[in-house]
Parts: structure tokens; sequence; C-alpha cells
């Protein structure tokens, strides 16, 4: 299988690594050879950061590359706009509606833009707009927005539900399983 | 069984598998997590030293002891422990030593992209280079076999993409390496001039034995193309880019020893090509020598000495340029790193901005001071910069220049090249003020323990080194600590510690604001009824606060209550929720 791209994308302490981390240990079960890149260091800081995951017979690149991207995962609104260009051709955008200012934003240096899903999809690019922020919290923790984005990518994977709540069983914390397993759940069904 | 690894934890396994007994290192983005997963194997004694020189030279007491020892650090760390690297490249070693450094082209967090590379030829030591997990782990156990079987430490270099990047391993067992008790052997290890002199031509024996080594070693391999009108030299990630962006049209020579070369290898390869092309990062390391050995090769006339490459790079100068996605016409405001909200260090770097000050920084996670509107900091340099540089600044300006100038350091970096400073300071009497912010943790790197935190790399309570004590017995009498969460009282000390005719060092003290430990307050109200919308707290940078519809709104998911806004605002509208 030619390698398949998914860049989840977000703002420093959103908690991407977590679903970085059950796509690969998905995928690993699966029996693809799978690579995933993470950010660590001053990035981490509340910045624009980016996860690369990667799979298929044998992945040799560790990056994610403009063009290349078959899904794009974001956590933040603006964040989904910052990386529409590593998007492919029939690549598709999932993507949190939640708006979080970056400080040129909050200082009033810049403004955050308008309307963007509104305009990705003007331009031609395939968006998955909505509320994950709402559903994490309906899950039970506003921390769930991680897992409640995994549930709706689930959508568009030929994977069983089955095989996704195993990962998540084996990449979460016993005592937040449950809420866990609630927040794909409503992800996947919204 | 398979498993997924970072790069830096299958190093760590390798290592362990190895037999590895000791280890020592001081942490830095990318190599920190070598230390923090080898850490976690109970029959491993590992430690993080006050600074990479140190590590280092307690690494080689423990070879030298007889076990298999290990020391990890980013690309700027091993500048600091240049000094005994090149001279335990003379001695040799005992039982094996393996030394990591971890670059960081396209500095995702580093003050310069260097090239470690050149450490390996100056020092005239074996560097092992991965290209992924696997052989992460596979080149940290060789490490150690070649350690010991052409008597040399060996470097294992890291870069960010291979540190930081998961791939598939299939860990294994744990050796028992064989017996090295120590034996005397002052020809080979008192490094005086007489036993020195002898011991540069094994090192350059040595060389030549290491480099037919590398002529018949699976670490260095050709894998075969179609069109030979190009063969490409490569390593580390660079490889990986090669193979995603041309798969096997052209002829690949993968080195996974980086130092010495092959060189006949290199020359057959170049040979059995019509041209050759080097596909590397940041320097022409393996360009250049290849033009040692008298041979024509591209590559710094195509990749450029700046920044990562990626599989793009490749495909644009060697195949085709590839299609790019949609890119949206709005501007996209960037979105920097930030201080933390409740971060100790906002109002202390509030204080400075606000008197001022000249403020030489240092490096840890207030390096962010320097970005408004906090805007506080005027260098970066490298650890402990900030209190030597203090010194002499002072030194040749003098006068009332002296009284405005200040020098930031963490408490971690303090304790790693921060006090030699000092004793400078006290030692040849210049009148400068310090600040010292303790955040009781090595911050940017991740949360390590350092020798001011009363716990060890284990996580067990242990000796925790006093930093008013230790700045006193070094001769500095004025030695004040204040809680930098409190504007008014950071102000009063700073003002008087400048006038102050004498050295002087504050300790601004309040632990990070992401530890676990650290209790937060319940977030602050922004009461619309009382905000003018004056903007006044916006002053501190804080990622929690904005202004909507011109008044403040402070955000209930960042805010964790630290009441620095709250001594911005004269109209008291920032407030405590109503119990």
């Amino acid at each position: 299988m030619e390698t398949k791209n998914i860049m989840i994308v977000g703002v420093g302490g959103q908690g991407s690594l977590l679903a970085s981390k059950l796509l690969g240990r998905l995928l690993l079960d699966k029996g693809y050879d799978v690579k995933v890149s993470e950010v660590h260091g001053m990035s981490q800081r509340g910045g624009s950061v980016v996860t690369y995951v990667r799979f298929g017979d044998k992945v040799y690149s560790p990056i994610i590359d403009k063009g290349e991207a078959d899904f794009i995962v974001s956590f933040e609104l603006l964040e989904a706009a910052r990386w529409t260009e590593y998007l492919k051709k029939d690549g598709r955008i999932v993507t949190n509606t939640q708006q979080v200012n970056p400080m040129p934003v909050i200082t009033g240096a810049a403004a955050y833009p308008e309307n963007l899903a509104e305009k990705m999809a003007a331009a031609g690019i395939d968006v998955d707009a909505f509320d994950a922020l709402g559903l994490a919290e309906k899950a039970g923790s506003s921390k769930a927005v991680n897992i409640v984005l995994m549930g709706r990518l689930s959508r568009y994977f030929d994977i069983p539900e089955s095989e996704w709540h195993a990962a998540i069983e084996k990449s979460v914390p016993a005592k937040f399983l449950e809420m866990n397993q609630k927040a794909f759940t409503l992800g996947r069904q919204a | 069984m398979k498993t997924l690894m970072l790069g830096n934890e299958a190093a760590a396994r390798g290592l362990y598998e190895a037999g590895c007994a000791f280890v020592s290192s001081y942490p830095g983005t990318p190599s920190t997590e070598i230390t923090e997963t080898i850490a976690k194997y109970p029959e491993v004694y590992a430690e993080w030293a006050p600074n990479e020189k140190v590590a280092m030279e307690s690494a080689f007491g423990a070879c030298l002891a007889g076990k298999r020892s290990f020391c990890g650090m980013k690309h700027v760390g091993l500048n600091v422990a240049a000094d005994p690297l090149f001279t335990i490249s003379y001695t040799g070693v005992n039982a094996g030593m393996v030394i990591a450094v971890a670059d960081d082209a396209g500095m995702h967090s580093s003050q310069n992209e260097q090239d470690s590379r050149h450490y390996a030829r100056a020092s005239k030591m074996p560097m092992l280079e991965p290209a992924d997990s696997g052989e992460a782990l596979e080149m940290a156990k060789l490490a150690y076999d070649l350690s010991e079987q052409f008597d040399t430490p060996v470097l294992l270099k890291m870069c960010t993409r291979i540190a930081h990047s998961q791939s598939v391993v299939e860990p294994g067992e744990r050796i028992t390496p064989p017996e090295k008790p120590y034996e005397k052997n002052g020809a080979k290890y008192i490094m005086m001039p007489g036993n020195a002199k002898r011991r540069h031509p094994v090192v350059e024996e040595r060389t030549k034995a290491l480099v037919a080594y590398a002529e018949t070693s699976p670490l260095n391999r050709i894998e075969d193309g179609k069109d030979k009108s190009i063969g490409i030299i490569t390593s580390s990630t660079s490889y990986q880019y090669v193979k995603e962006a041309l798969g096997d049209t052209y002829p690949v020579l993968k080195l996974g020893m980086i130092w010495p070369m092959p060189e006949q290898k290199i020359r057959d390869f170049a040979a059995s090509v019509e041209k050759l092309v080097v596909v590397e990062e940041l320097d022409g390391f393996i360009e250049n020598h290849c033009r040692e050995l008298g041979l024509k090769a591209e590559g710094k006339n195509l990749f450029s000495c700046i920044d990562e490459l990626n599989q793009n790079i490749v495909a644009e100068k060697l195949g085709k340029a590839p299609d790019v996605g949609v890119k949206l016409d709005d501007a996209i405001p960037a979105r920097p790193p930030v201080m933390c909200a409740g971060c100790p260090h906002r109002g202390l770097f509030y204080t400075l901005n606000k008197l001022k000050l000249t403020v030489l920084g240092d490096i840890g996670c207030y390096t962010l001071g320097a970005v408004a509107p906090l805007a506080a900091i005027d260098t970066t340099i490298c650890m402990g910069a900030s209190v030597s540089g203090l010194h002499g600044f002072n030194k040749a300006s003098g006068g009332e220049r002296e009284g405005k100038t200040v020098a930031v350091i963490g408490d971690s970096t303090f304790m790693h090249s921060g006090v030699t400073g000092l004793i400078n300071i006290a030692y040849n009497e210049s009148n400068s003020t310090v600040i010292i912010l303790d955040n009781s943790i090595t911050g940017m790197t991740g949360h390590q323990q350092n020798p001011t935190t009363g716990y060890n790399l284990k996580g067990d309570p242990c000796t925790k080194i006093d930093l008013e004590s230790l700045c006193r017995s070094v001769g500095i009498q004025r030695v004040r600590v204040v809680d930098p969460y409190n504007l008014k009282e950071c102000e009063e000390a700073v003002k008087e510690e400048l006038a102050a005719a004498e050295p002087s060092v504050i300790i601004s003290r309040r632990p990070c604001a992401l530890l676990k430990y650290v209790k937060h307050k319940a977030p602050l109200v922004a009461n619309n009824d009382k905000c003018v919308g004056c903007k006044s707290c916006m002053k501190i940078g804080c990622p929690a606060i904005s202004i909507v519809d011109g008044k403040a709104k402070i955000d209930n998911t960042l805010c964790v209550g630290c009441g620095v806004c709250q001594q911005m605002c004269k109209f008291d509208a920032l407030e405590a929720p109503q119990a």
C-alpha cells in the first residue's frame, strides 16, 4: 500500500501527542509500517505544533511535506488554515471549530481571520468542521477533544470501530477510559 | 514484539541491551529522552549531572572502573564537554563508553544549528549516525562493541527528526558484558605531555583501523538504483528523504558510520556512477571528505547548509517538483510560543521591562521574556553567559549603566555554568546584580530534576543545593528572595539591589506553574461593569487575557488565578470568583 499521511495540528498543550499515540498503536496493530514525528521543546509552550503520522507497507521519511497529507486533523481553526498547503489534492481537513487566539491577535498586532471554514471550502478544500470542544465537554472533559477528533477521523477509515476502541484502551489510563470511549463515540456519530 | 519507539527511546533500549550500567547526562532538546528512558531500568545507575562536562567526565570515570557507561547531550552541550572529549579520545576506554549528541537542524529548540559531525573528525573519535529508531537501537548496542574493540569512546549522533520520530523496533534481551577490572596504567590514562605524545600516534593508527572496519561494515551499505547517471551518498534523516523522493531511481551509498568514512568504498561507488551527489543536512561534511579524496562531488550547491532538508527539496533538485496544496488568501497570524498562564517568570520580566533595564538573558523557558509585550531581554548566547556577560558589561561600562543592567538565569542553568560567572563577579568585584529565576525544575526540556530541586533523576529525595548559601559562600553578601507573583516586592528588590554599591543576587522563587504538585487558584473573572478597557492587563502578555468588544476577558481554561493581572488593574475589574 502506498504511504498514507495524517497531520495532527494544533496549539501546544492541546493533547496532540495522545492522538498520535493512539493512531500509531492502531496502525501498528493493523500490521503497517508506521512513523510518528513529534514536537518537543520550545514550541510546545503555546506555539503552533504539528505531529506527523505516516503508515503503509514501507515508510521512509518521518515527516509530511507540502501537498502530501491525506488528512489534516486540527484542534483549532486557525491551525487548520495555516497548514492547507500540506494537503493532498483530494485530501480532507477534519477540524475543531474552536478558536484560540495567538499572541499577535491577543495584543492586537494581527486579526483572527473570519469565516475560515467557509473560506477553506470555497478554495475547494474538503473540510469537515465541527464543535469538538462541545462534544468533549459533553463526554465529561474539555481535554477529550483529541479523542473526539479521532472519532470523527475514524469515519473516513475502513477500520472496524472495535479496533479503534482497543487502541484507546491501550493508550489512556483506566480511570479515564469510559470518558474517552464516550468522547470517541460522540465524535464518530457527530 | 514489534513496538513503536522514539529514536531516543530506541537508543536507550540499545544501550540497556548492551549492558550499559552507568549514565550521566545533562538534559537538552532533542537528546533528553535517551537518559529519561534508560533511567527507568533498575539495573542502570542514571543521573542528571550539573552540566555536560561533568557528565562526560563522570561517564569516563565509570568506564575506567569497568562499567559500560553513557552520557547524552544536545549539540551545544558537546561544546561544554569538548574539553574531556578531545583527551579521552587519547586515553581510550576500559569498559565501553558511548556519547550521544543530538543536533537540532532547523533550530526547533536551540540557539544555533551547529553540525556536530565536525567534533568526530576534530577529536578523532568514531561516530555512528542512525536513520530511524531500529538503527538507533542497533547502533547504540554496536557502539559498545566498537568502543571496546578499538579502545575509544564512540559518538552516537542523533538529530531532531530521528530523536523525536517513532518508528518500529523489535527489542531484544540485555546482555552481561565481560568484566573489565580497573588496572592502573599511567601511560594510557595520565595525559601529561610525555604520555600524550605517545598516545597521539596510537589515535592516528586507530583511525586507520577504523577506516578499514568502515570499508566492510554493514553500517555503510550500497542500495542499487536503475539510473547510474547519479549516485547519492547520504546518511541519517537525509537518507529517508532521498528514498521517499526518489525510491530506487539512483544508487545510494548510505553511511551509518559518519566518521571515519570508508575511503575505498566511496571511491568505488563514485566510479560506478556518472556523477556523485551528496545529500546531507547542514554542512558539507561528507562532500568535503569526497573532495579530499580527489572526487568530484555536488552537494551544497544543491542543498542549503541552512535549516532542515525534506523529501520535497530532494525531489525538486533531483526529481520533479512536487504539487503543493491550496494556500488561503488570508494572512494567517503567527502563533509563536508564549510563557504559560501563571508562569512565575512573567511578573519578574514585567518588572524589568517597566524599569527599562538592560537584561542579559540565558537559556531556558525564560528566553520567552524577550518576546513582546514583556520584551525585557537584550541578549541570549549560551548556558551561563548572562552572569559572566553581565560582569564584563558592567566592568566595561561602569558608572550609571551598572545600576541599570541585570542578568537573569534559571535555577538549572545557574547550576550548569552560572555559578562560575558569579564567582568571577565576587572575585573580580563588579557591582553586578544577578537574578536567579528559581522555578524549582528544569522547565524547557520538560521538567527534569537538578541539584537545587532535592530530587534525583530516579525521583528519589537527595541532597538539595541551597542557592542562598551557595551564593553567600562564594562571596556575595547581598542575597534576597522574592515572590515573582508580587509585583511590588519584585520592583522594590530590583531597585534596591541595583542601587547597592556591591554585587547582589535576587532569587525570584516560585515553582513552574506546570508542575503537578502546584495547586492553582480558581480562574479569575473580568467584571465588565468595572473594566474601562484601559488594557493595562495586556502589558503582561498573559495568553489567558484578551480584549473582546473593548473589555478584558479571561479564558477560564487557561487562567490559574496567579493574580499578577489583578495588580495591573487600577479598577479592580479582575476578580476572584464568588465562592
